[in-house]
């Protein structure tokens, strides 16, 4: 990666000698949210395992920045410090969401520099273990009937992450997100108690928060939202795609630099991550953060990022989403 | 029968000496973060899992040294709303409204004693009904619905009255204040921003801390500087120490807030503040002909300080027995598990039973612990009033920002903290009361979410509202609460 980009700037040379000799000095990494959330855990794992690991030399800080779910963070780095070899800022498919949808004011996703992703989560559709619904199938079909007859509960609010996940659905099933009978938790725990409780009928969680019920028989899954099958207790679930329904929700956790990272800098933390993920201790310690892997880092990544921004925009767009016109 | 041996399984893990000193250092940790009331046990918990990781402590242990931190909170949370009227966690906000005339009528320490007391009843009932009961309550809890919450906190908000000092129709307003409060930010429901007037720091509404910290902390203290600072430590000395009948006196009303701490607790996404406040306010109404309440009467410490530490307990049930985290807390706990590469859920007693048992067992221990602790500690904390006012005040509040600073790096919160702080200053002046602001904040946020969603399970339908048993029971204690008042007056 270092020597095509090489390649393809010559008038960079000085820069890049200067690249393979950056050394990160008291490198930071930003977690736009309080202690204990899934940036604060990518950034400390993360960070401990890269310093463990001697990738970095150094021990990287991590470094709460809460507020307007990752807003502040942003406009902290584009307005103080756009220039800062040293930050990296913890960010998810959350993030790319409230870019589409205009939450980050005038930043989007070209107002940072796309690192690499450290793995993914992905979505799933969990129903009760004795619902009707046995495949995926089968809530389309219900959703064709009608759309609104079936209640529908996740963590966060319309617009969220686990709303466009099952809008995603509705939507393949020809039908208008907006009409879903979409209920609102505060948190995925809570969802899955009124799934336990009846209350409502499909959860479209995440991977990771499901798999203590599914081990005892309490919910069934009609789908995981990945490209291919995921391993261990989840390699009897088909893909939503096997099923002939063509929508994928990984929920991709990762790391991007501010917009004008020098190259040098930015090269060596791509190095890391690249570094990072063909660790033999990776695997694990990834798994432990109940992600899956997804090794995408550099230009390919930054590509994704941009593709799945414009994608999500389009889906606001459609149901009527955006805040600020982009 | 194979409870019992189950328990005794999860005691010879907890008694290991290394758990016991694990529980030690997170009682010890615990108190002193429910002291600050800047920072909670979930950043306490958050910031300490890397350490438990690093330090590659078996996950039993990890998760007995922060369950620890966990209810020893419970612990602290008294003493700052006792002692200097500054609540340091959000369920001590009702402690204040008795404990703080106690400080200053010099019987600090007996309402310091009497709540380590109650927190240990409550978390030790509490531990036992979990012990037995874990699973088929947990599974009762599931099957409380939206509609079910919102009656629960209809019936919570509707005894805001009573918690009002003097003027009823002032706590009604400070009450509908404290709801307003909490509109502020994105919108559950819908993602619409509300009220942020364009703030990205408002995006995710107002913190409670920084709102407690305004109202109580600064507001206290800018009374302090008006009033010159000639309202000096209340006397300490003189105030008679706690005595035995007055236990004896208290323990009714510990046992009923012990069950319905208890009972809340359990149910995901109730909470420790609905607990404390419900139980105050059930003391205030059964012992309205012989209570002096709001002037400092002992039952009105001790109940919401054991309600809060069976709470807490009652929130690891669901967590334990389902998986399912009851509050941010728990989930930070369950976190931690899935770290340690253990599945959270209905399994864990059968696949890993020293963790679900020497946890429990580790419970039984730690509250002993915490109790043996609080107790002789009761003097030395209740000397903390003799340290001069200007000394005091203003290091308690540095503390505070410290922890608002560590946990949020934001300046904005702390000018937002200043500015509730100028409120509540004002509002003592006014006589408004504070407690209803922060319990309408809190139950205000939680009604409108559960409203929402019994409304979209519904289609609109309102009748859902008392399609249940329950809350047809809840709304009409709801009326029952709000009408009371009214005819005793009559009577009168």
């Amino acid at each position: 990666m270092n020597r095509r980009a090489l390649l393809a700037a010559p008038v960079l040379l000085p820069a890049i000698a200067v690249a393979q000799g950056f050394t990160p000095q008291n490198p930071e990494c930003i977690a736009p949210a309080a202690p204990g959330g899934g940036f604060d855990l990518t950034c400390r794992l993360t960070t401990r395992v890269m310093q463990e690991q001697n990738i970095v030399p150094v021990p990287i800080r991590t470094q709460n920045m809460p507020g307007g779910i990752g807003a502040v963070a942003i406009n902290h780095i584009n307005a103080q410090r756009p220039r800062d070899p040293n930050v990296l800022v913890a960010f998810s498919t959350g993030s790319w969401l409230n870019m589409a949808q205009g939450r980050f004011g005038r930043f989007g996703e070209n107002d940072v520099r796309w690192i690499g992703a450290i793995g993914a989560d992905f979505g799933v559709i969990a129903v009760k273990a004795d619902s009707p619904f046995r495949t995926l199938a089968d809530l389309i079909a219900a959703f064709r009937a009608n759309v609104s007859a079936v209640p529908v509960g996740s963590s966060g609010a319309v617009g969220s992450q686990d709303w466009t996940k099952i809008a995603l659905v509705a939507r393949a099933a020809g039908q208008d997100p907006r009409r879903m009978r979409y209920v609102p938790f505060e948190g995925g725990g809570a969802a899955m108690a009124a799934l336990l409780g009846g209350h409502i009928q499909v959860f479209p969680g995440d991977a990771s928060e499901v798999g203590g019920q599914l081990d005892a028989g309490q919910i069934r899954l009609l789908a995981v939202m990945s490209a291919q099958r995921l391993p261990g207790r989840f390699a009897n679930i088909p893909t939503a795609r096997e099923q002939g329904v063509d929508v994928e929700w990984p929920i991709v956790r990762g790391f991007y630099g501010p917009p004008q990272m020098p190259d040098a800098a930015y090269n060596y933390w791509v190095d890391a991550l690249r570094r990072l993920q063909a660790h033999p201790t990776w695997p694990e310690q990834r798994n432990a953060q109940g992600l899956f892997e997804f090794n995408m880092v550099g230009e390919e990544f930054a590509a994704l990022a941009r593709q799945r921004v414009a994608e999500y925009r389009q889906l606001a767009r459609d149901v009527g989403m955006v805040q600020v016109a982009q | 029968m194979e409870t019992f041996v189950a328990l005794g399984g999860g005691f010879a893990v907890a008694l290991q000496p290394h758990n016991i000193a694990l529980a030690f250092i997170g009682c010890i940790v615990g108190t002193a973060i429910g002291v600050l009331p800047g920072i909670g046990p979930l950043n306490a918990i958050a910031l300490l899992l890397p350490f438990c990781l690093a330090l590659r402590l078996p996950p039993e242990s990890a998760l007995i040294l922060l369950a620890a931190v966990y209810y020893g909170s419970g612990y602290g949370g008294r003493i700052t709303a006792i002692l200097l009227n500054m609540p340091g966690e959000p369920s001590a906000v009702l402690t204040t409204l008795d404990g703080h005339p106690l400080a200053k009528q010099g019987r600090g320490g007996a309402a310091l004693a009497i709540t380590g007391i109650g927190s240990f009843i409550g978390a030790t009932l509490s531990v036992i009904a979990m012990t037995f009961l874990s699973v088929p309550l947990a599974r009762v809890a599931v099957a409380f619905s939206p509609a079910d919450y919102v009656a629960l906190i209809a019936f919570a908000l509707s005894l805001l009255g009573a918690v009002g000092g003097v003027s009823a129709p002032k706590a009604w307003a400070a009450g509908c204040l404290g709801i307003m409060l909490a509109l502020i930010g994105i919108d559950s429901g819908t993602g619409v921003e509300r009220f942020t007037m364009g703030s990205f720091e408002l995006l995710g509404g107002i913190d409670f801390t920084i709102l407690a910290i305004g109202l109580f902390a600064i507001g206290e203290i800018l009374l302090l500087i008006e009033t010159r600072l000639r309202a000096q430590a209340e006397a300490l000395h003189g105030g008679q120490r706690l005595t035995f009948s007055e236990v004896i006196f208290c323990i009714p009303a510990m046992l009923r807030a012990s069950s319905i701490g208890f009972v809340i607790g359990v149910l995901p996404g109730a909470g420790a503040s609905v607990a404390s406040a419900l139980s105050y306010t059930t003391e205030k109404r059964l012992n309205e002909s012989n209570g002096k309440f709001g002037q400092g009467d002992l039952r009105g410490v001790a109940a919401p300080e054991t309600a809060d530490n069976a709470a807490q307990i009652g929130n690891m049930v669901p967590m334990l027995s389902l998986g399912i985290p009851g509050s941010g807390t728990t989930a930070v706990l369950l976190g931690a598990l899935l770290m340690y590469n253990i599945t959270p859920g209905p399994l864990l007693f059968e696949q890993r039973p020293e963790v679900a048992w020497g946890l429990i067992a580790s419970m039984y221990i730690g509250n002993c612990m915490l109790l043996l602790l609080n107790l002789p500690l009761v003097g030395i904390f209740a000397r903390l009033l003799t340290v001069p006012a200007w000394v005091l005040y203003p290091g308690v509040l540095a503390l505070s920002f410290a922890g608002v600073y560590a946990v949020s790096n934001s300046a904005f919160d702390l000018l937002l903290a200043i500015g509730f702080g100028v409120m509540g200053w004002l509002f003592r002046k006014m006589d408004i009361p504070l407690v209803p602001i922060i319990l309408g904040f809190v139950l205000g946020r939680m009604l409108e979410d559960n409203l929402r969603r019994a409304m979209s399970l519904s289609g609109g339908e309102v009748s859902a509202l008392v399609a249940s048993p329950v809350s047809i029971i809840l709304w009409v204690m709801t009326l029952a609460a709000v009408v009371w008042p009214f005819l005793r007056f009559k009577r009168g």
